[in-house]
C-alpha cells in the first residue's frame, strides 16, 4: 500500500491506506480525528466538510491520493482553543440541537467567511445549501454566521 | 412552596452510604488544588455528587438525542439544590434501573415524567447540606438560607459553603418530606441556558456512538435484503474475502423468542463483514454477491394505495368513539363537507447513520451506543446472548438525532451478535443506503373526514375514518370530540410486511395536518373565520362538553389560539402575505401556529411562522425555542417534500441524493415563539412544534393558490393520488 504524509492541523501526519480511501475514514479511522462526521458518503449532506487549503470539501468523497502537499483543517484544527469566530458565534445563539452535522456546517461558515468576509444572505444560502441539518437549525446557523462576520 | 415526600428511600442511596457508614469517597485528584487539600467527590444521591471545593456532577438519566435533556433535567436539579449553574458539570448516567425511573427518550416525556423526582432529588440534597451545616452551628435549620451553594445562618451573617458541609451531610438521615420551591422562587428555571455539550460539540470532540472506540476494535458492516418481503438464498464471498483488511464474513440472526415493543425488525436475518477499517469493509460489502429469494409478499405503492382508498371509501372500521348519530345528522345538514388526506411512508434518517459499539465475554457484555431505549435493549440482548441482565452494561452516547428511530434497537443486538460470534470488540456502522433501506419507517396514512353545518354554519356532526399500514392515525377522544353532539372516529389497520414504528409525534405527525386543513374547509363552508370557528368549539367544550374522555383541556386549547392571533396580527391583512392557522395538541402540550407565505416567481415562500406554546412550566427558555424551530422545520420539510415509495418491496430512495431533505432555503425566512404564562406541570417540546404547521402550511398554500393541498408531499406531487384526491 502506498503511504502518504498528509498535513493536517498544522501537523504532518503518515497513514498507510489505498489510494481511494477517503479523506473522511483516513481521519476518523487512522488518524484519531472523529470530528468530521460520516453522514451520506456521497457529498449530499456536508457532515463531513473539511479544509483543503482552505476551500470547503466533502471528505467523504475526496480520495487520499488528491490530497497531495495540500493543508487539510479538520474541525479540531479550525483554532487551538475552540475560539474561532464562528464556534464562538455558533455557542452565542446555541445552535446545536444533536449537533452531529455541526461540525460540517461550522467548517462550511468558517470557509464561507475565509473567501468572503461579509456575506449577503444569499452568499449564506448558497454557500450553506450543502449542509443538511436534520434537526432545523437553520435559522440559527445564519444568525450564527451573521454575528461570526461582524466578529471577525 | 410545597412539601413533597421524598421518596429518597435507601434504594436511591444504597450504593453511595452503605460503605462504612460515611459519605463514599469516590473520587480522588491531587491535580486541580496543589498546596490544599485534594479534591473529595462524595456521591450524596443518584443523580449528584459534590466536591469539596462545592463543585457539583449532576447526572442527567435519560438519553439525549438533541431534545436538550441532558441541559434540562439537570438544571432542574440545580434549581432546587440552589448551585452555581456555572459550577454544575454534567454526566451522561449509564443505564441503571435501581436508580432511575424511565430512561427513555421518547413521546416527549422526559420533562413531564423526571420533574418531580429530579426536583426531589435537589431538595432533598440541599436540605441535608442545610441540616449538616444546622448541626455544625448548633442551630435550627429554619434560620438557614441558601443561595449559589453558600448557606448564610440568618441570625449572625457567618456562611458555609456546600463543600464545606458535604462530608457531613452524606451522614445526616435523609428527611422524608423535603419543601419544594416555589415557581415564584425559581432562578434558573425558566432562563435561556446554554447546551451543556456547546462546548464540545463546536470543537469536534467524539460525543457520538460512531465516535466511539476501544483498543482491538474490530469494524462491521451488514447487508440486508433489498426488498422487503425478501430473504437471502445464498452468497459469494470469494472475491470480499480476500480483499485487504477483511477478517471475516458470515450471517447472523438476531430473532429473540419473546420479542419486547421495541425489537421491530423487517430483516433478522443478515449478512456481515469485519474488518480492520471502514473504508476496507465497506469496498469488500460491494464486492460480495447475494442471491435473494422472495420470503413474502413484494409489495407496490400503488398496491398500497388502492387499500388505503378501498379502506376510507369503502371500509368497515373499528368504532373508537361514536357520539350522537353523525350519520342521520349529515343526512340532514344544510352543508356537508368531505375530504381525504394522505401522507406516505417517510424515513427518519437521523444524519448520524445507525451504529453500536459490543464487547461481548462469555458471561458478560458491554453494550454503547445511541440508543433511545437502553432498558429494552438490555433486556432483549440478555435474551440474545443467553447473559443474565445484571451482566449486561448499557451505555449512552450522545445521538446524532433519533426522532424516534433509536427506540428500536436492531443495529445493537446486531452489533451484540456480530461481538459474540467473533470474540472481540466490535463497532457495527450503516451506510446510508442500509439506514433508509432497512425500513422502521413513519407509516403511510389516511383518514376521510365528514362534518356537517347547520344554516347558520354551526358544526352539527363530525366523523374520521382512518386508515395506516399498519396503524390508524386517529386519536378518537382528541378534538373536536366533545365539542359536538354527534362524533364518529374509526379505526382500519391495514397488515404490511414494510416494518414501521413510531416518527416524532406518531401518528399526530399526520393528522394534525390533515385535521386541521380539514377545519379551515369546513370554517370556510361555514362563512367563519378559522380562529373565531375553533373558539366557538373549545367554548362548547368548556361550558357544555360532549361526553367525558375528551383528553385535552379546552381553555388551554383556546388559550394558545388566542395568543397566536394576538402575537401574529391575524385580524390585520397584509398586502401579499397568505396566512394560515391551525392548533393541536399532542404529548400533553398545546401549540397554534401561523404560517405566513409570500409567492415569489409564483412559488410559495415561507417569510415567517408564529408558534404559541403551552407546555405548563418553561425549564429553559433557550432549548424550548430550539425545540419548538427545529419542530417547525422537521414538519414543514417533510410534508413538502419527503416519502418512500416501494415497488416490488424495494424503497425508491436510498441516499440523500434521492430523498429530499428540506435544506436551509426552503426554511422560514423567520421563526417567532410565545409560551403561555402559567406554574403548570412541565410538558414535553421535543414532538409537539412539529405536527400543526402542517395544517398551517396547507391552509396558507390555498390562500396563496387557491388550491387545497390533501396529498403530502405538497410540493412533490402535482396530481392528487388517484382514488385518494378530495
Amino acid at each position: 500500500m502506498p503511504a502518504y504524509t498528509l498535513r493536517i492541523n498544522g501537523e504532518e501526519r503518515d497513514v498507510d491506506v489505498t489510494n481511494d480511501t477517503p479523506l473522511l475514514w483516513v481521519l476518523r479511522d487512522h488518524l484519531d480525528l472523529p470530528g468530521t462526521k460520516f453522514g451520506c458518503g456521497i457529498s449530499q449532506c456536508g457532515a463531513c466538510t473539511v479544509h483543503v487549503d482552505g476551500r470547503p470539501v466533502r471528505s467523504c468523497s475526496y480520495p487520499v491520493s488528491a490530497v497531495g502537499s495540500s493543508e487539510v483543517t479538520t474541525i479540531e484544527g479550525l483554532s487551538e482553543n475552540g475560539d474561532h469566530p464562528v464556534q464562538q458565534a455558533w455557542l452565542e445563539h446555541d445552535v446545536p440541537q444533536c449537533g452531529y452535522c455541526q461540525a460540517g456546517q461550522i467548517m462550511s461558515a468558517a470557509a464561507l467567511l475565509n473567501s468572503n468576509p461579509n456575506p449577503s444572505d444569499a452568499d449564506i444560502d448558497s454557500a450553506m445549501n450543502g449542509n443538511l441539518c436534520r434537526c432545523g437549525t437553520y435559522l440559527r446557523i445564519k444568525r450564527a454566521i451573521k454575528t461570526a462576520a461582524q466578529n471577525a | 412552596m410545597t412539601v413533597v415526600k421524598s421518596n429518597m428511600d435507601r434504594r436511591s442511596f444504597l450504593k453511595t452510604i452503605a460503605v462504612g457508614g460515611g459519605g463514599l469517597m469516590i473520587g480522588f485528584s491531587w491535580m486541580s488544588c496543589s498546596g490544599k487539600e485534594p479534591l473529595v467527590q462524595y456521591d450524596v444521591n443518584a443523580y449528584l455528587k459534590i466536591d469539596n471545593y462545592g463543585g457539583v456532577t449532576i447526572f442527567s438519566p435519560n438519553p439525549e438525542i438533541g431534545q436538550n435533556v441532558k441541559t434540562s433535567m439537570p438544571l432542574i436539579v440545580a434549581e432546587e439544590l440552589d448551585v452555581d449553574w456555572d459550577r454544575v458539570t454534567v454526566e451522561q448516567a449509564a443505564l441503571n434501573t435501581e436508580k432511575y425511573d424511565r430512561q427513555l427518550a421518547g413521546g416527549s416525556q422526559s420533562i413531564r415524567h423526571g420533574w418531580d423526582s429530579l426536583r426531589t432529588a435537589g431538595a432533598t440534597a440541599k436540605m441535608m447540606l442545610v441540616t449538616a451545616a444546622a448541626n455544625r452551628w448548633g442551630v435550627s435549620p429554619d434560620q438557614l438560607t441558601t443561595e449559589k451553594g453558600v448557606i448564610t445562618n440568618t441570625a449572625n451573617g457567618k456562611t458555609l459553603t456546600y463543600g464545606e458541609v458535604v462530608d457531613e451531610a452524606v451522614n445526616v438521615p435523609i428527611p422524608e418530606e423535603v419543601t419544594l420551591k416555589s415557581p415564584d422562587d425559581f432562578t434558573l428555571i425558566g432562563n435561556r441556558i446554554k447546551n451543556v455539550d456547546g462546548e464540545e460539540i463546536v470543537t469536534g470532540k467524539p460525543l457520538f456512538g460512531i465516535d466511539f472506540k476501544r483498543e482491538g476494535m474490530v469494524h462491521a458492516m451488514i447487508i440486508h435484503p433489498p426488498a422487503f418481503g425478501m430473504a437471502m438464498k445464498s452468497y459469494d464471498d470469494s472475491e470480499a474475502r480476500s480483499m485487504p483488511g477483511i477478517q471475516d464474513i458470515f450471517t447472523i440472526n438476531t430473532s429473540i423468542d419473546e420479542p419486547q415493543w421495541s425489537d421491530v425488525n423487517a430483516f433478522n436475518e443478515l449478512l456481515v463483514i469485519t474488518g480492520d477499517s471502514t473504508w476496507e469493509v465497506m469496498k469488500a460489502k460491494r464486492a460480495i454477491n447475494v442471491e435473494w429469494e422472495a420470503s413474502g409478499e413484494l409489495e407496490n405503492t400503488s398496491g398500497h394505495n388502492s387499500k388505503l382508498a378501498e379502506a376510507v371509501n369503502s371500509g368497515s372500521g373499528e368504532v373508537a368513539r361514536q357520539d350522537g348519530n353523525p350519520d342521520s345528522v349529515a343526512n340532514r345538514a344544510a352543508t356537508v363537507v368531505e375530504r381525504t388526506y394522505t401522507a406516505p411512508f417517510i424515513a427518519h434518517n437521523t444524519l448520524e447513520p445507525m451504529n453500536f459499539f459490543a464487547d461481548v465475554k462469555e458471561n458478560s457484555a458491554e453494550l454503547i451506543g445511541p440508543i433511545q431505549t437502553p432498558e429494552q435493549l438490555r433486556g432483549s440482548a440478555s435474551q440474545l446472548l443467553g447473559i443474565s441482565e445484571d451482566n449486561i452494561i448499557v451505555d449512552m452516547t450522545r445521538m446524532g438525532g433519533g426522532f424516534g428511530r433509536r427506540l428500536y434497537g436492531n443495529f445493537g443486538l446486531e452489533a451484540a451478535a456480530i461481538s459474540k460470534q467473533i470474540g472481540t470488540p466490535v463497532r457495527l456502522l450503516y451506510t446510508r443506503e442500509d439506514d433508509m433501506t432497512q425500513g422502521t419507517y413513519r407509516p403511510a396514512y389516511a383518514i376521510k373526514y365528514k362534518a356537517s353545518l347547520d344554516e347558520d354554519g354551526n358544526m352539527l356532526s363530525f366523523q374520521a375514518r382512518g386508515t395506516g399500514m399498519s396503524e390508524s392515525p386517529l386519536f378518537a377522544n382528541r378534538f373536536p370530540a366533545g365539542t359536538v353532539d354527534h362524533y364518529m372516529s374509526e379505526d382500519i389497520p391495514i397488515q404490511t410486511n414494510i416494518s414501521t414504528g413510531a416518527w416524532r409525534a406518531p401518528r399526530s405527525n399526520f393528522t394534525a395536518g390533515a385535521e386541521q386543513a380539514f377545519i379551515d374547509e369546513v370554517a370556510e363552508a361555514a362563512g367563519k373565520d378559522p380562529i373565531d370557528f375553533r373558539l366557538e368549539l373549545f367554548e362548547r367544550a368548556m361550558n357544555n362538553p360532549v361526553g367525558s374522555d375528551n383528553d385535552y383541556d379546552p381553555a388551554r386549547y383556546a388559550g394558545v389560539l388566542k395568543l397566536v392571533r394576538e402575537k401574529s396580527n391575524w385580524d390585520t391583512e397584509m398586502r401579499g402575505v397568505y396566512r394560515g392557522v391551525s392548533a393541536y395538541y399532542c404529548h400533553n402540550s398545546y401549540v397554534a401556529q401561523v404560517v405566513d407565505l409570500e409567492m415569489v416567481n409564483d412559488q410559495p415562500r415561507i417569510k415567517k411562522v408564529w408558534s404559541a406554546v403551552d407546555c405548563g412550566i418553561v425549564v429553559n427558555m433557550e432549548g424550548a425555542l430550539n425545540q419548538v424551530e427545529g419542530g417547525v422545520i422537521d414538519g414543514l420539510g417533510h410534508a413538502l417534500y419527503s416519502e418512500l415509495t416501494f415497488e416490488d418491496g424495494v424503497p425508491s430512495a436510498s441516499n440523500f441524493d434521492n430523498y429530499r431533505l428540506i435544506r436551509n432555503t426552503e426554511a422560514p425566512l423567520e421563526i417567532e415563539t410565545h409560551f403561555a404564562q402559567n406554574q403548570i406541570h412541565p410538558t414535553g417540546l421535543g414532538e409537539p412544534g412539529l405536527p400543526p404547521v402542517i395544517g398551517a402550511y396547507a391552509n396558507a398554500l390555498y390562500k396563496a393558490t387557491g388550491q387545497r393541498y390533501y396529498n403530502q408531499p405538497f410540493l412533490m406531487k402535482e396530481e392528487q393520488v388517484e382514488n385518494l384526491g378530495p
